[in-house]
């Protein structure tokens, strides 16, 4: 995809900023340009919390090219609190431990290599949440 | 606008083509649906494919394809819409006649899978979705339906062998289709007892990727008995989007755009699904099947899977589907998919479908899906 490509998406991939419409107040993620819900401009930065839970799940045996080193690996929807689902994988988890509904909490690691040159391209996964005692 | 009707129709057996390239493939679909027309040239040409620029390094099929089918200086172009190219050619096709611009049009698909294996396939399919927000991450094809899946399963409290009927329709009536790349029966032991994909999907609710190609002829209505006695009126056309990606949607178990392009669909045609004889779905996985009858009226949200089980789908239940095969056993070479379908109703409404014949049909309809439900393309064909 080429450096300039990651780059341009490293506060969302690093720091989960996506968007507030400020029409009708509904947080946006992955942040685009016009509000999926009315239409209208959004581009008010907001700050995801990185938590959630999961909403599906399933693990990936034959991987697309650039992943195999990864596999097996899992893969989720993930419902934010604020109300995006976000695709991404699950991380620090075993896949047999895994159920929708389960809390999850973002955070960053290396997604994969890119190139001959072995590019390392981070961003964000999800692990399981401790429950606050 | 303008009537407009198929008067001829084409295709290469769906499989492993090993002595045939893209172009071969194209043109004998296209050479057989020109003689089946009788005609000998074209206004226009609408190729629907997804991945020759991937697998073949062969972008810019429209002259290609044209040239090497001897129909050299006609407008000709590719239309790409992921899984639902082939489709998409077709309602591009009936565009361009319905205007008034094009009399005889060529609408073609075609796919050469075969070339490339492994996870550079995986990695080919998988650009149908978000490349920033969904690939990036690992996801596959395979994978997207999973996630769609496993959450209807927990939504709805289904099994996973509810979906088997599905899959067990599917091969049986592909038995009788000498284009079709499974021939043989499934049982539900098989079907519970099948390889793990990417859970919960296994190999028997996933369709065959394969090299294969289709054409349909179109041309104005009332200069259809110039050709032949066999025409098959349009009766309905559309095309509908979605988000992207998966977790872009407001209701990932809706196939929203199957709903809005079907319920076009029926307006055009002015009719409901009551009045629909047979559906040719898009069963890529068992899933999509379920969201399919569920979005275009056939059963209600979450009950889809329940027209498998009773066996309404079947040959001689309420709304036959998949009646050559479908996607599960004909074979999905994805971007020429949606012609095929086209052309499979296209033989059960003249009553040449052989083995696979469904008595009395007068009404068709296709769906033809790309993504995980981003392009959803629907026809409404009618018989003479
Ligand atoms: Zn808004």
């Amino acid at each position: 995809m080429g450096i300039a490509r990651d780059w341009r998406l490293r506060s969302q991939r690093y720091a989960l900023v996506g968007e507030i419409c400020d029409d009708c107040g509904r947080k946006i993620f992955p942040p685009r340009d016009v509000c999926p819900y009315c239409a209208e401009e959004a581009q008010t930065p907001f700050h995801f919390s990185g938590r959630g839970e999961i909403y599906s799940h399933t693990t990936i045996y034959n991987p697309p090219a650039g992943f195999e080193e990864f596999a097996p690996y899992t893969v989720a929807l993930v419902k934010l609190e604020e109300g995006p689902l976000v695709t991404a994988q699950l991380t620090d988890v075993d896949p047999q431990e895994i159920a929708i509904g389960q809390p999850v909490e973002m955070v960053t690691r290396k997604i994969r290599e890119e190139g001959p040159e072995g590019l390392i391209v981070y961003g964000y996964k999800f692990r399981p949440r401790l429950q606050a005692a | 606008m303008r009537d407009v009707s198929i008067i001829g129709i084409g295709q290469t057996p769906v499989g492993e083509h090993w002595n045939r390239s893209l172009r071969h493939l194209a043109y004998d679909a296209i050479a057989a649906a020109m003689q089946d027309a009788g005609i000998e040239r074209a206004d226009a040409l609408y190729v629907g494919n997804m991945l020759s620029g991937e697998i073949s390094g062969q972008s810019h099929l429209g002259p290609l394809i044209a040239d090497f089918a001897g129909l050299r200086g006609i407008e000709a172009v590719k239309i790409e819409g992921a899984c639902a190219g082939g489709a998409a050619a077709v309602r591009i096709g009936y565009l361009a006649v319905a205007s008034g611009l094009q009399d005889i049009v060529i609408c073609a698909g075609v796919e050469k899978m075969t070339d490339e294996v492994g996870s550079r396939l995986t990695s080919a399919l998988a650009q149908a979705a978000d490349a920033d927000h969904e690939t990036v991450h690992g996801i596959s094809f395979v994978a997207l339906n999973a996630l769609l899946m496993r959450r209807y399963m927990y939504e709805y409290g289904v099994r996973h062998e509810d979906f088997a009927g599905f899959a067990i329709n599917s091969h049986a009536n592909a038995v009788g289709n000498p284009n079709a790349m499974f021939r043989r029966p499934i049982t539900l032991e098989a079907f519970k007892r099948a390889g793990m994909v990417a859970a919960p999907i296994n190999l028997l609710d996933s369709s065959p990727m394969a090299d294969g190609a289709a054409a349909v002829i179109l041309c104005p209505s009332e200069q259809a008995r110039e050709f032949t006695d066999d025409a098959v009126r349009i009766a309905a056309s559309a095309m509908a989007t979605d988000s992207l990606s998966l977790h872009d949607r407001h209701d990932p178990l809706w196939l929203q755009a199957a709903q809005d392009s079907a319920r076009r669909a029926y307006r055009q045609a002015g009719v409901g699904p009551a009045d629909i004889d047979l559906f040719e779905l898009h069963d890529a996985f068992t899933i999509m099947a379920a969201l399919s009858l569920e979005a275009t009226g056939f059963a209600d949200r979450g009950r889809g899977w329940q027209l498998a089980a009773n066996g309404d789908i079947r040959p001689d239940g309420r709304i036959p589907i998949c009646t050559m095969g479908g996607l599960k056993a004909r074979g999905h070479p994805v971007g020429a998919t949606g012609v095929y379908q086209i052309v499979e109703a296209v033989q059960q409404l003249r009553g040449k479908a052989g083995d696979c014949q469904i008595p009395n049909v007068h009404l068709a309809m296709t769906q033809n899906i790309g993504g995980s439900g981003a392009t959803i393309v629907t026809h409404i064909l009618e018989g003479g």
